[in-house]
């Protein structure tokens, strides 16, 4: 090995505290790197080879009722390769050993097997026989959470009569990845589940004979999806189209959306910060150690390397140090790709796993981080190559301080010298300073960002179940019932209170802009489900207006007082124009409502409605289970209670994994850029503190300077942390906000003063390692070195 | 000594630090022959180490010519000055210089690792008697061993001029003569032109010729007619 290799070999080990201390905050960025852009090429690519292998639509639709002689148009629309028709429908399922009441959504087969689009895999057992009417395969989840296995049975109450199911095979579907029932916040798979039925059983079930009620349409290449769904709903409109949509609104496809799109934000904004911090920590150290190497620099070149084989050794230095963290990286990423992977699995369906992040992603973190490094280190790099040797062997000149401004404000300050010494490094190095004041304040800035996702979720839980959606449970009808239902449902065991509700699928349109949503209509004086605005206060819609969700307005380009127009879909395809009421902030969905009476005049029909919300004596709980798995024309129930403890319980377990891994994360930075900080003082300070220590200064007295610089600076990096965090937060809340969702921005003193609580504690900690060396300082032989 | 291996013609070196302009050196002429031992005499600030420095390649005149046999180092870039230092040339400083992470072998090696033709490391440790402290760092060794380690270090590559600014400066009259006697023996047995820059007057007397400096200038030059054995001078 050359000499030189032995050096750097040397110095990497003598140097392991502070490298270690940079590598973890490298390491930290490699890993978020590789588990974010790992996960989502992963994620991105499982779904895109899934959808290609098992031919998942492009684009959608539901009708009331269409002829199958329909199909032969729909065909020729141009840019469509291929048409699936079905029958769908949703029915209560009663479920042996289950009190609850669950919802199924019945999906026909055709009687040639599998259909062509949105292919089903077979996972276990065989395909419904297709003459059988006693027949389904359900989706794998469903079978696994119930333990079902071919040749059990469950009953299903079809239209109005119950019937026993034999379940012959279990499938995964690509349009089930993410499977979420009607109301549900999250995936339950106990409550919720997909049933495969012959063609026969189904048409007979729903009523479809000769006819369909769901279609799927596959594109060709270079096909104008917006143009063809154009065309599909003209075909459909006379057959009561609800409006086609393309897989971006897929339920489905749009949650694993949003999940990629957070991936690849998180991707794009938190490793940058790390990257940047560990070439600002590399910087700061090997200016140091170039700065102390300076005669050995010049020993070098005396001795004839030349300046790039001198450049080339501090580079390697750094070089060394981004090893360490991509090694460190690597192993934290697989593991928390792994188990991201775990819980993907929870709430994804995928029939195969290419959850491993694959090697070029490695490689790409790799030559990141050692670029990180290679700038952090290039400076100091060059200074030393450009160093000329016959100044490189004379000492270095003293640092230039001044009588500046700042000093004669300091002057007037009256400071102790000790105090003085700590003002005027500051101000001596102000780019260090300031930097050092920068990566203090992003330790603080993730520490908010990470806790405001608390607040904001407890926010949002208390506006969606505890302000707006009060109800026990809902129950939802297959088709509209008149307001008669509601005394029906109040004669139910148990129900305390019945409120009815109204939904109208429609388009609404502003100008060039237009958006397919359901409309909410309640009689007047609900208090059960209500609209509630950003104040707290009650929204009732007046009469010949509506009101819509802020965010849906923001998509139609409308405010107050504008006029959109409301196209009804599902039924006689009128369009009315209606003036814009008021805005309401809502963090679930894009909610649109009118008044109960304009929305059944509008729709010209008697008063109707399509659920009913209901308060519940939860003693009675089982016997009203027993009595809506009976009753007819009812598609499903949402039990409230629990979809607020499910969503409840997720949340406080996902905020502790998060809150965990970003005050780690702080604590990472702030060691690393605290730690350095007080470790590179004590090097060019030594001297001097050794000297105030022969001049009888306390140990205590001359920490004070080491600790005080890092302290100060740690102090004034607080209210830029802040200002930081208040950004990081907002900017999150702009890169979450989807039509599913928006998240708020609450930030509350307590996040502020945790997050200045964890930065300021770990800055201690670092600062008081460095002071343990300052305690053991040679007196004698720091004064005998040669500066 | 016959034909120079160094020539300089009015040769000058101005620092400008800030404001005031110090003249290090004020036009010197000197020749330097091949296998002679010069000693460079005067007090700090004659501008000594500055012609050294020059002549070695460290730095650069701000006017005048210097030549290396046929070399002229005046016109040399930044790349022709190294590779002249790296093929022709071994340095001596005052403070030893050694890389402390190093031992006394691997700070050899340094020389070794980027010399055309270098001898052994462990050889050339032999040569200045330090065969049985190869593998101690220069922390564990005395400031006189350290400094035989510059030597073998300086030495190793088998130079052709063995250039020394002050290497007995930090040592004490003991050490200083075995130092000089390690200088005197590779002057002897491979005729390595060396040039020895020092304060301490004594040490002119083992030069085959002294020359004086002041002020940036050359003051005198004079031939030792006798020269003394290192271990007969003290100071």
């Amino acid at each position: 090995m050359q000499a030189l290799d032995i050096k750097l070999l040397r110095d990497f080990r003598r140097l392991w505290a502070q490298a270690l201390a940079i590598a973890l905050v490298l390491g930290c960025g490699v890993a978020i790197f590789l588990t974010s852009f790992g996960m989502y090429r992963a994620l991105e690519d499982t779904r895109a080879a899934y959808y290609e292998r098992n031919r998942f639509a492009d684009v959608f639709a539901e009708t009331r009722r269409a002829p199958i002689s329909l199909v032969p148009e729909i065909a020729a629309i141009p840019g469509v390769a291929g048409v699936e028709t079905r029958v769908v429908g949703t029915v209560v399922l009663d479920i042996p050993g289950r009190v609850q009441t669950a919802v199924g959504r019945v999906i026909s087969l055709p009687d040639d097997g599998l259909p062509q689009l949105n292919r089903p895999i077979l996972r276990a057992g065989t395909l419904p026989d297709p003459a059988a009417t006693g027949q389904i395969a359900v989706n794998e989840p469903f079978a696994t959470a119930h333990g079902f296995v071919p040749g059990d049975v469950i009953s299903a109450n079809l239209n109005g009569q119950k019937r026993p199911l034999t379940i012959t095979g279990t499938f995964l579907s690509p349009e089930f990845i993410y499977t979420i029932g009607p109301g549900q916040l999250m995936p339950d798979n106990e409550g919720f589940a997909i049933l495969w039925m012959p063609q026969r059983a189904a048409a007979a079930a729903f009523d479809m004979t000769g006819a369909f009620n769901g279609i799927s349409l596959k594109l060709t290449r270079n096909a104008d999806t917006a143009e063809v769904i154009d065309r599909l709903d003209d075909l459909l409109r006379p057959y009561g189209g609800f409006g086609a949509y393309g897989r971006d609104i897929q339920l489905s496809n749009s949650f694993i959306d949003a999940e990629i799109e957070q991936l690849r934000n998180m991707a794009m904004i938190l490793p940058p910060v790390f990257f940047a911090i560990s070439a600002f920590l590399v910087n700061m150290v090997l200016g140091r150690i170039v700065a102390l190497e300076r005669s050995e620099i010049g020993l070098m070149k005396a001795i004839g390397y030349s300046n790039w084989e001198v450049c080339l050794h501090y580079l390697m230095l750094a070089g060394l140090v981004a090893l360490a963290g991509i090694a460190l990286g690597w192993a934290a990423g697989s593991w928390l790709s792994h188990a991201l992977a775990v819980l993907y699995a929870d709430f994804f369906d995928f029939p195969f796993l290419i959850y491993r992040v694959s090697y070029d992603v490695y490689a790409i973190s790799a030559v990141i981080a050692l670029v990180a490094a290679g700038l952090g280190a290039v400076r100091a790099a060059l200074a030393a190559a450009s160093l000329s040797p016959a100044v490189a062997m004379a000492p270095p000149a003293p640092p230039r301080y001044s009588r500046s401004l700042f000093d004669r404000a300091l002057g007037a300050l009256r400071l102790s010298q000790p105090a003085m010494m700590v003002a005027r490094a500051i101000l001596r190095w102000p780019v260090r300073s300031g930097l050092t004041v920068l990566g203090l304040a992003l330790a603080v800035a993730v520490m908010v960002a990470a806790t405001f996702f608390d607040d904001a979720l407890d926010k949002i839980v208390d506006g969606a179940f505890y302000q707006s959606n009060r109800q026990d449970a809902i129950l939802m009808f297959s088709q509209d019932q008149p307001v008669s239902v509601l005394e029906e449902v109040r004669r139910l065991p148990g129900v305390l209170a019945v409120e009815g509700q109204l939904y109208l699928a429609a388009d609404l349109h502003h100008g060039h802009l237009s958006k397919k949503i359901a409309i909410e209509a309640r009689p007047p004086g609900t208090d059960l489900a209500r609209v509630v605005d950003a104040q707290g206060r009650v929204v009732v819609p007046p009469p010949d207006a509506i009101v819509l969700a802020d965010r849906l307005a923001v998509q139609l380009g409308v405010g107050p007082g504008d006029r959109i127009e409301v196209e009804f879909l599902g039924g006689r395809r009128e369009t009315h124009s209606l003036p814009v009421a008021a805005l309401v902030t809502q963090y679930f969905g894009l909610g649109a409502y009118m008044e109960f009476d304009t929305a059944n005049r509008l729709f010209r029909q008697a008063p109707q409605v399509s659920s009913v919300n209901i308060a519940l004596d939860t003693r009675a709980e089982a016997a009203l289970h027993a009595r809506l798995k009976d009753m007819p024309g009812l598609a499903g129930t949402i039990m409230m209670t629990e979809t607020r403890r499910s969503f409840q319980d997720t949340i406080a377990e996902n905020v502790v994994i998060m809150t965990t891994v970003y005050a780690t994360i702080a604590v990472l930075i702030t060691i690393g850029v605290a730690y350095n900080g007080a470790r590179v003082q004590l090097s060019e300070r030594a001297r001097e503190l050794a000297s105030l220590r022969i001049l009888g200064f306390t140990r205590s007295e001359v920490s004070v300077i080491l600790m005080g610089e890092t302290m100060l600076l740690a102090l004034l990096a607080q209210p830029m942390g802040w200002g930081l965090g208040w950004a990081i937060s907002w900017a999150m809340t702009a890169g979450f906000t989807s039509d599913l969702y928006a998240v708020p921005l609450v930030l509350r003193p307590a996040t502020f003063a945790r997050a200045s609580l964890v930065v300021l504690g770990a800055s201690l900690i670092a600062v008081l390692l460095v002071r343990r060396r300052l305690d053991r300082l040679d007196l004698v032989a720091v004064m005998k070195t040669r500066e | 000594m016959d034909r120079p291996i160094f020539r300089t013609e009015g040769v000058t070196k101005v620092y400008d630090t800030g404001g005031a302009r110090v003249h290090a050196l004020a036009g010197v002429d000197l020749d330097l022959f091949g296998g002679e031992l010069a000693v460079l005499l005067g007090p700090s600030g004659s501008g000594k180490s500055t012609l050294l420095n020059i002549l070695g390649g460290l730095d650069h005149a701000t006017t005048g010519r210097v030549w290396f046999r046929e070399l002229e180092l005046t016109g040399l870039g930044d790349r022709g000055l190294t590779r002249y230092r790296r093929n022709h040339v071994g340095f001596v400083f005052q403070f030893y210089n050694l890389v402390p992470s190093l031992s006394a072998r691997e700070n050899v090696q340094l020389v070794t690792d980027v010399a055309p033709n270098p001898m052994a490391p462990a050889e050339a440790l032999a040569l200045v008697g330090l065969s049985h402290r190869l593998d101690h760092f220069p922390a564990e060794m005395s400031g006189g061993e350290q400094q035989r380690v510059a030597i073998a270090r300086a030495i190793a590559k088998r130079p052709e001029v063995l250039l020394c600014d002050e290497p007995t400066g930090a040592l004490d009259s003991k050490t200083g003569v075995q130092v000089l006697e390690a200088l005197n023996d590779i002057n002897d047995r491979f005729g390595t032109t060396t040039v020895v820059i020092t304060h301490n007057a004594a040490i002119r007397k083992m030069a085959h010729r002294v020359v004086r400096f002041q002020d940036g200038r050359i003051t005198g030059v004079e031939e030792n007619a006798t020269r003394v054995a290192p271990h007969e001078i003290a100071w």
